[in-house]
Order: structure tokens, then C-alpha cells, then sequence
């Protein structure tokens, strides 16, 4: 019964986000007040219905109601009772009903927050909101509906994938899609602003939380998936360039473009096309990612199941949103009028540096993500483009970028004085690479390439803390009293950028200076990594909820003192019956050591295959990227952002 | 006019995307096609005679089919029926068993049925690699002693009427 | 979730149920050691999503390694171990995609696109100069002008 109000809620969402979609955006052109009316109500309906329809959902997994096809297929009893809940969004047709829910969500909250806007942009972007919301409903109930009953139904659900029951995996699709769908909100602004034909400051400081809200939600998200990976799979790697992880990379990278894009819209009343452009590229791209995971169009070896008729309806409704925005753009961006010039040395133009940079990487792995697509189209050929690729265009890319990043913050709007940045900066440039040549040298050497990494992480950084110094006047008094009154965009700004800086430095470190070993180790056998006394003391039976598993205990000494046991284990699913290892981690400040246990050596079972891994600054990453978050956070609580505050300032 | 381009760079992709739609990525076609099967020779199942070399094969004047599967490979399971009706049809086919343990593969053999003409073991699954066999079940067609098709995955019944029976006939023409 | 449908599905049709962890025989010499490990990170797991055969578990990507090695030490160059790799499978099994004239605009498209951008951007910077000098302030407007650009720098 339940289940079928679930399903009855969601016929009515839709309803309603047609309703939404149609009649207000009709009166927002006619100048019918009541129509427009009708937006903030039926965001709130559909938002309230598609809530109960999701909630429906979750409670036949949690009683794992089996009569559903979705629970099902996809869970089990004997799963705990996060995993079962989790089961919800761990599957295709719960997932899309999580990208409604998250759309009709930031629907609502545009309807609430966004009160103060005018009247026709609000309606505007509201009904945009609406009609990509409809797509999903048609899409759910027409082809992928979550609600199907089965009879007669079994007993037993066929479990969910092992690898899945994770609370890192867990959260991960949740905070993803708050990323991903966020950008909704900025791509209905932008289309709204299309409509009406105006762009100005004040737009892009309606818009600027929003994109920043969906950026940190993004970046948590698809770090969140990075981590869980590399703690999973075990053996240090955290990204594969897989165009399931491409699929996220890419808005990220013109999310970063957007906000930054918008800043300039906001500031200098320029840029308007491209930041328009932008914002709906940004959510293209999620919308894009978010399908050709799912039609079929990339697969990999040995899949059976692709699903044509799904691929077209997104396809058609990817042609519809996409397509139909971007026309819209090609006809009407004439109307937006260019504001402000600027020199070739400004930051404008280091903004826009940022942007075509952070925009070509989008493009670049995009077109290295259906490169093997678009050859099997033309030639039949089956190709692959793999991590050798990426890392090097990306690489190439990131260089400039970094370079670039460290320069913006210190030049001056609208004309910069070049001999003054390179006077100043030149100095911390200098510094950061010796300092870089130094770690190298400490670290022992290696590849150039390594080096260069760690100078551009070092010399961001530094060139980040001369900024802030510069502004605050560190040195002179009041200093503090300057601090506290430096306004929060800049402060996340700072927090941002020394956040990637100190990814950076992670990222070098683990990936040049990691160390593996393999080895065959018996009961009290010995070993040293990293710095490290690792001893393999014996091992123990497991039984866990839904696996069994043998758990190995190996004891880390430094400098002759104890400092951690580490258990990795390795275990065996029975529904579906699968294998997993989970690494045993260490991890601190300077670097991250690992154990992972195999398989016995011999029949005895004393003697098992281990693998060691120590790599250094690993943590840098993860913090790094958290720290950039931490930067995204503080913008966002900046006052000025506030929506009511932000339309009296324009006044 | 420039700023069509975004909006026709889209058209392209869509293009792009709805042609990948009818592809199968999946499907890795054989490199060797064409090329005379890797010389091997392999011993019977659980024994040390030999169970057939590529010098049998070579000498064979009808179409012959290879199949590489294992009891421990689920969907071999599914496309057993499939290989007995081709074996009913007369077609004979040549089992290798893939990093299987003798005692499995019998098992499977006795309580599945037997569709092959004849069965060798490629314990270490190196003749295989040769192949260019990444998973079992793959069944290849050949025609003296040079292999013509190749199909990875298990013969489901459409794949059986509409693409391995009309080449296999062809090629007995 | 495409990916995890897959990869249990790798499982089941390639895997010996319980065979998982890693006790294979590096070669002796480090030297050619690391010359395999960098020829096996170039190499693809082939029933697995876009691993290399040195991250994969995969007993296929064991074969292939133990491969890799039986080469090397049987005195094989690296193009003729990949060559070996492809032979078998086809430039599909290579991660890093050749460089040829197909591959071609794939390898430049960094630096073409950053070149394309560049070039958009000028002719977008000096058309919009062009339009500004054509209708020049008078002195008021300068003056008026630089007071409010001067506030708004200050942001």
C-alpha cells in the first residue's frame, strides 16, 4: 500500500512539475500575475510529493519488502540496516528518483530563498527547474520505475554487491548528486536570464551561492568516491580516469570555471556570455555524465545488459534540454550588453586564462572519454584511452593553470601592473623552487616531472599566503584588526586555493615517491617499508554479518616502539558469493602505510602472500581537498551573499 | 554566427552518442581473424596423452568450432543446450577446458552432457592467451586450420539463430 | 552503477571463486623489474573497467604479467612485448592510445584547443576595443568614470 502511494506521489510530482513548468512561465511572458503566482506552490507540492515517493522507496527496503522488484534485485536480509537504506540510491531506478529528490529540493529552496528576486526572473527560473524535472518523472515512470511489483514475489533478495556495502560508498552518491543537480540551479538561472535578455551584477550575485553551494557539494562528493577507492581497492590508487569517474570530473571543471566566471560578472559587469555559456555547459555536462553511465553508450568487457530504448529517451531528452539551452544562447546572447574592458594584463584576463584552461581540460577529457565511441562509429576500430593519456593532457593543462592561479589573486582589476606582480612574486616564484629543488633532493630524486609538481604546489602556496599577507599587511600594526575584517569571499578564496596547492603536493608525493612491496610472509616474519617495522604476528577467522574472512594482524614498530596493529582482511561474500580484500591503513601526517593480505602459500596455512604499500603524503590529498571545501564553505557564509542583503546593495 | 558553435559542437556529440547507442562496445572482435590458429598442443582432461594439437585441427576439411569453457563459469552453464543442438546438427566441436581442475570439468561433462567431438585441458590457460581468450565461455569457428569468427560471452539463443548458425553455414558452402 | 553490475559479472565468468591476493615471482634482476612494471602499466586489464594489469586482481592480469616477464627475460625489447600484447588482442589492450594519424587530433587536442580558445578570446577582446573607441567620452564622463571604477576596485 505504501509502495503504491509512493508511486501515486510521484505520478502527482510530475503532474505538478508540468503544471509548474508551463502556466507560471506563460504568465512570467504575458504579464498574467496569476499565473506566476503559481510557481512557489506547485515547487513546494512537487518537492512534498516526490519527498513521500522517495520515502516509499526507502521503506521497502528497510523492510525489505521483496514484492518490489527494485528491493528485490538489490537487497538481502541479512544486510545491515544502513546498506539496506543506502540500497535505496545504490541502483538505477532509485538513483534517478535521488536526482528528482535533489532537484525538486533546490527547486523548493529557490522558491523560498529566492523571494526577494525579481518577479519574472524567479518565476523564470522556477519553470526551467520544473521542465527538467519533468524529463526525470517521464523518464522514471515511462522506462525505470522503482515501484514495480512483482508476483509472485521470493523470499530472499538476490543481495546487494559486497563492494557496495561500504559507508564511504554509501554517502557517496547522495553528496555527488547535491553537486551535480545543484548545477541545475545556475543553469535555470542562466536560461532565465536568456529569457528576459539581461545579465547583470546583481543576477551573478544571486547566482554565485548557488554555484558555490553545488561546487563544495561536488568536490566532497567526488573525493568522497576517490577516498573510498583507494582505501577499497587497496593498492593506492584513488583515480583511473574511468568514464564513470569522468562523468563527475568534467562539471567539476567548468563548475571551478563558472564561480570563478561569475565573480567577474559580478565585479566588472562583464564576461556575461561566457559565464551564461558556462553555467549551461556545467550542467549539460552533469546531465551528460550523469546518462552515458547508464544508456549503455560506454560499457566495458563482457557486459550483457545495455538498454537501447532507455538510451534514446535520455538521448531525446538530453537533444531537448541541452540543445534547446544552447540555441536559446546562440539567438538571444546578443542581448546581454558587454560591460567593461579590460588590459591584457588584469585579473579579468587571468580569469579568463583560468577559465579557457579549466575549460579545454573539461573538453579534452570528454573528447578522450568518447574518443573510443567515436572511433568505433567511424571506423570500427576498438581503442582505448587510458590513464597515460589523461595524466599527460591533463598534466599539460595543469601547469599553466597552477602558474596562473598563483599570479590572479595579486593583479589588480581592469589593468595590472605586470612589472609590480613579477617584482613581488618573482621572489616567492624563486623561493618555491629552491625549496621545491630541496624536498627533491631530500626526497631522492626521481623524475623531473616530480619536481616540477612539487615546485607548482610549493609555489601556490606560498604565492597564496604573500596575498593574503599583502592585503592584510601582515606586518604592520593592526594587523589582526585586519584579518578579522577581511571579507569571507576572500578569506574562502585563500582557504581554496592553498587547499588545491596542498593536493598537489599529495598527489606528487604519493605518486612519485610510493613504495611497494610483495611478499610471502610466514608467522613472525619481518619486514621494513617506509621507514617502518612491520612484523606479521598470525592470523584469525572472522565472521562477519553477510561474509566470512580471515583477518591477519601485523604489528608497526618505529624506532623499536609499537605504534599501531593493522588487521587488513580478507573476506568472502555469500550473496553474491564474492571475494574482497580490505586493506589494514596507517595513516599520518607524512605519509600513509598499508597491509593488504592474499591468499595462503601452502597448506598448512602459515605462510600468506602480503602486500606492503607506503606512500608518502597521501593524507595531503585528502586534507588538501577538504581544506578547499573548508575555503567554499566560508565564501558561502559570506554576508553579502545573502539574497535580501544583495538586492539592496545594488540600489 | 560564432555563437552557434556551442550549440552545433553539441549537435556533433549527439550524433556521436545516438550511432554509439547501436554499437557494442562489449564486443572485442578477434584480432586474429583470418590468421591460421597458434600452434598448440594440449593433453586430455585429468591425464598426460594428448587430447588434440593444432595439427588436428589443421587437417580437418569441414568447418570446426573451438570452445573455451570451464565448470566453474556460469554462463557456460546457460549455453550448454546451444552447443548440444549444434552437436546435433553434426558440427564438431572441440572443447578446451580453461584453468579448470580435472575432476570439475568431468563432473560437468557427465551431469551437463558431452557436445564435444573431443577435450583438452589448458590448465595454466596460456594456449588460451594465444587465442586472444580474456574470459570463458568463447567459442571459435574454424575453417582449415584459419580462424573466421569468434564470439565471446555465451551463445544465447538469438546470437545462436541469427549470427553463429547463418555464418557457420555460409562458410560450410 | 554500471560499473559494479560489471565487475560482478568479470567475477563470475573469469575468476576461480576465492583466488584473491597476489604471490608471484618478481624478476630477479630490479633493473628488468621495473622494466616490466612499466610495461604492464601500459598494458589494460582486459575484464576490468580501464585497470592496468599491474593495479588488477584479476587472474587474467596475473597470466599477463607473468607474461610480461617470461618476455623480458626471454630477451624481447619493450615495443616487442607490446607488440606481443597486440598481436593477441588488438591496440585495444594498450591504455596509452598510439600515436598515429587517426590518433593524431586525439594527442594534440590540449594544445589545439587551447589555441582555438586563445585566438576566440583575441578577436573577442579587440572587436569589443574597437567598439569602445568609436564613441570616446568627453570629459565629464572620464572623470565620473574614474570615480566609480576607483570604488568598485576597491571590493
Amino acid at each position: 500500500m505504501i509502495v503504491e502511494s509512493g508511486h501515486y506521489a510521484l505520478i502527482l510530482a510530475c503532474i505538478l512539475s508540468l503544471v509548474q513548468g508551463t502556466f507560471p512561465l506563460y504568465g512570467a511572458l504575458t504579464g498574467r500575475g496569476r499565473l506566476m503566482r503559481l510557481s512557489a506552490p506547485t515547487a513546494y507540492g512537487q518537492f512534498f510529493f516526490v519527498s513521500i515517493a522517495f520515502g516509499a522507496l526507502m521503506q521497502a527496503f528497510i523492510v525489505s519488502d521483496f514484492s518490489v522488484v527494485n528491493v528485490a534485485k538489490n537487497s538481502h536480509t541479512l544486510k545491515p540496516m544502513l546498506y539496506k537504506v543506502s540500497a535505496t540510491w545504490g541502483n538505477h531506478e532509485g538513483s534517478i528518483l535521488l536526482w528528482a529528490l535533489i532537484l525538486a529540493l533546490y527547486g523548493a529552496a529557490v522558491a523560498f530563498f529566492g523571494r526577494k528576486l525579481p518577479k519574472t526572473l524567479y518565476v523564470k527560473v522556477l519553470s526551467i527547474q520544473a521542465l527538467i524535472g519533468l524529463g526525470f518523472y517521464l523518464f522514471l515512470l515511462l522506462t525505470s520505475n522503482p515501484f514495480e511489483r512483482l508476483y509472485p514475489f521470493p523470499t530472499e533478495g538476490s543481495g546487494l554487491n559486497p563492494l557496495l556495502q561500504d559507508p564511504g560508498l554509501a554517502f557517496h552518491p547522495p553528496l555527488l548528486y547535491l553537486g551535480y543537480v545543484g548545477l541545475s540551479v545556475t543553469f535555470s538561472f542562466a536560461v532565465g536570464a536568456l529569457i528576459e535578455g539581461r545579465v547583470d551584477a546583481a543576477w551573478a550575485r544571486w547566482v554565485r551561492p548557488w554555484t558555490l553551494l553545488a561546487w563544495c557539494f561536488l568536490t566532497a562528493g567526488i573525493t568522497l568516491g576517490s577516498w573510498w577507492a583507494y582505501y577499497e581497492l587497496g593498492w593506492g590508487g584513488w583515480w583511473f580516469w574511468d568514464p564513470v569517474e569522468n562523468a563527475s570530473f568534467m562539471p567539476w571543471l567548468v563548475a571551478t570555471a563558472l564561480l570563478h566566471s561569475a565573480i567577474v560578472v559580478e565585479k566588472r559587469d562583464t564576461l556575461k556570455a561566457w559565464t551564461i555559456l558556462l553555467a549551461i555547459i556545467a550542467f549539460s555536462f552533469s546531465l551528460l555524465g550523469t546518462f552515458i553511465v547508464r544508456s549503455g553508450v560506454l560499457t566495458s568487457v563482457h557486459a550483457f545488459a545495455t538498454d537501447p530504448e532507455r538510451g534514446v529517451f535520455i538521448l531525446a531528452f538530453l537533444f531537448v534540454v541541452i540543445g534547446g539551452s544552447l540555441l536559446l544562447f546562440a539567438l538571444r546572447a546578443d542581448k546581454l550588453q558587454a560591460g567593461g574592458l579590460f588590459a591584457p594584463i588584469s585579473r579579468e584576463s587571468m580569469l579568463v586564462i583560468n577559465n579557457l584552461l579549466l575549460s579545454v581540460a573539461a573538453m579534452v577529457v570528454m573528447f578522450g572519454t568518447l574518443y573510443p565511441l567515436l572511433r568505433d562509429a567511424l571506423t570500427g576500430d576498438k581503442i582505448t584511452v587510458g590513464p597515460p593519456f589523461f595524466n599527460l593532457a591533463f598534466g599539460f593543462l595543469m601547469i599553466p593553470l597552477l602558474l596562473v592561479m598563483g599570479l590572479g589573486p595579486s593583479a589588480s582589476w581592469k589593468r595590472a601592473d605586470l612589472a609590480g606582480i613579477v617584482s613581488r612574486l618573482g621572489f616567492v616564484f624563486a623561493a618555491s623552487l629552491v625549496a621545491a629543488l630541496a624536498f627533491f633532493y631530500i626526497l631522492g630524486g626521481g623524475e623531473i616531472m616530480a619536481a616540477v609538481w612539487l615546485g607548482l604546489g610549493l609555489w601556490l602556496m606560498a604565492a597564496t599566503f604573500y596575498e593574503w599577507a599583502d592585503r592584510v599587511k601582515l606586518f604592520k600594526i593592526n594587523a589582526i584588526k585586519r584579518i578579522k575584517r577581511q571579507p569571507r569571499a576572500s578569506v574562502g578564496m585563500s582557504f581554496g586555493h592553498l587547499g588545491l596547492a596542498i593536493a598537489v603536493l599529495g598527489i606528487a608525493g604519493s605518486s612519485y615517491w610510493g613504495i611497494e612491496q610483495q611478499k610471502i610472509m610466514a608467522y613472525g616474519d619481518e619486514t621494513n617499508i617506509g621507514g617502518y617495522d612491520v612484523n606479521f604476528r598470525d592470523t584469525s577467522g572472522i565472521i562477519g554479518p553477510n561474509y566470512t574472512a580471515v583477518r591477519g594482524a601485523f604489528d608497526i614498530r618505529k624506532n623499536g616502539k609499537i605504534v599501531t596493529t593493522l588487521e587488513p582482511e580478507a573476506r568472502l561474500f555469500s550473496t553474491p558469493p564474492m571475494p574482497t580484500t580490505e586493506a589494514a591503513i596507517y595513516s599520518t601526517l607524512m605519509g600513509d602505510l598499508f597491509v593488504v593480505i592474499g591468499e595462503a602459500n601452502n597448506k598448512t596455512y602459515d605462510q600468506w602472500a602480503v602486500r606492503l604499500y607506503y606512500k608518502p603524503l597521501q593524507t595531503w590529498l585528502w586534507g588538501g581537498v577538504v581544506i578547499m571545501v573548508f575555503g567554499g564553505f566560508i565564501s558561502l557564509s559570506d554576508r553579502r551573499f545573502r539574497m535580501g542583503a544583495a538586492k539592496k546593495k545594488i540600489n | 554566427m560564432k555563437k552557434f558553435i556551442p550549440f552545433a559542437t553539441f549537435c556533433v556529440i549527439s550524433l556521436a552518442l545516438y550511432t554509439g547507442l547501436s554499437l557494442s562496445p562489449g564486443n572485442i572482435p578477434s584480432e586474429l581473424i583470418n590468421d591460421p590458429i597458434p600452434e598448440f598442443s594440449l593433453p586430455i582432461v585429468g591425464g598426460e596423452s594428448l587430447g588434440f594439437s593444432s595439427t588436428d585441427l589443421e587437417v580437418e576439411e569441414e568447418v570446426i568450432i573451438i570452445n573455451f569453457f570451464a565448470s566453474w563459469c556460469a554462463p557456460c552453464y546457460v549455453e550448454h543446450p546451444f552447443l548440444m543442438e549444434l552437436k546435433n546438427q553434426g558440427y564438431k566441436i572441440y572443447g578446451i577446458s580453461y584453468k579448470d581442475k580435472a575432476r570439475d570439468t568431468n563432473r560437468f561433462i557427465k551431469e551437463q552432457g558431452n557436445p564435444y567431438y573431443k577435450i583438452a585441458a589448458d590448465e595454466d590457460g596460456r594456449v588460451a592467451i594465444n587465442f586472444g581468450v580474456y574470459g570463458v565461455p568463447e567459442t571459435y569457428v574454424i575453417q582449415e586450420g584459419i580462424i573466421r569468427y569468434k564470439h565471446a560471452g555465451p551463445i544465447h539463443e538469438m546470437d545462436f539463430e541469427d549470427k553463429f548458425l547463418p555464418i557457420i553455414k555460409r562458410m560450410g558452402e | 552503477m554500471k560499473f559494479f553490475l560489471s565487475f560482478t559479472l568479470f567475477i563470475i565468468i573469469t575468476f576461480a571463486a576465492y583466488a584473491v591476493g597476489v604471490d608471484e615471482k618478481q624478476l630477479a634482476d630490479p633493473a628488468s623489474e621495473i622494466r616490466a612494471q612499466e610495461i604492464m602499466k601500459q598494458l589494460r586489464c582486459l575484464v576490468c573497467q580501464n585497470q592496468s594489469i599491474v593495479d588488477s586482481d584479476a587472474p587474467l592480469a596475473k597470466d599477463l604479467r607473468e607474461i610480461v616477464r617470461e618476455r623480458i627475460t626471454a630477451g624481447d625489447t619493450d615495443e616487442e612485448v607490446l607488440f606481443f600484447m597486440t598481436k593477441r588482442y588488438g591496440d585495444w589492450v594498450l591504455l596509452k592510445p598510439p600515436f598515429d594519424r587517426t590518433t593524431i587530433i586525439l594527442w594534440l587536442s590540449p594544445l589545439l584547443l587551447l589555441l582555438i580558445g586563445f585566438f576566440v578570446i583575441y578577436r573577442n577582446q579587440s572587436q569589443r576595443k574597437f567598439l569602445a573607441v568609436s564613441s570616446p567620452l568627453n570629459k565629464d564622463e572620464e572623470k565620473r568614470l574614474r570615480a566609480l571604477l576607483d570604488e568598485r576596485a576597491d571590493d
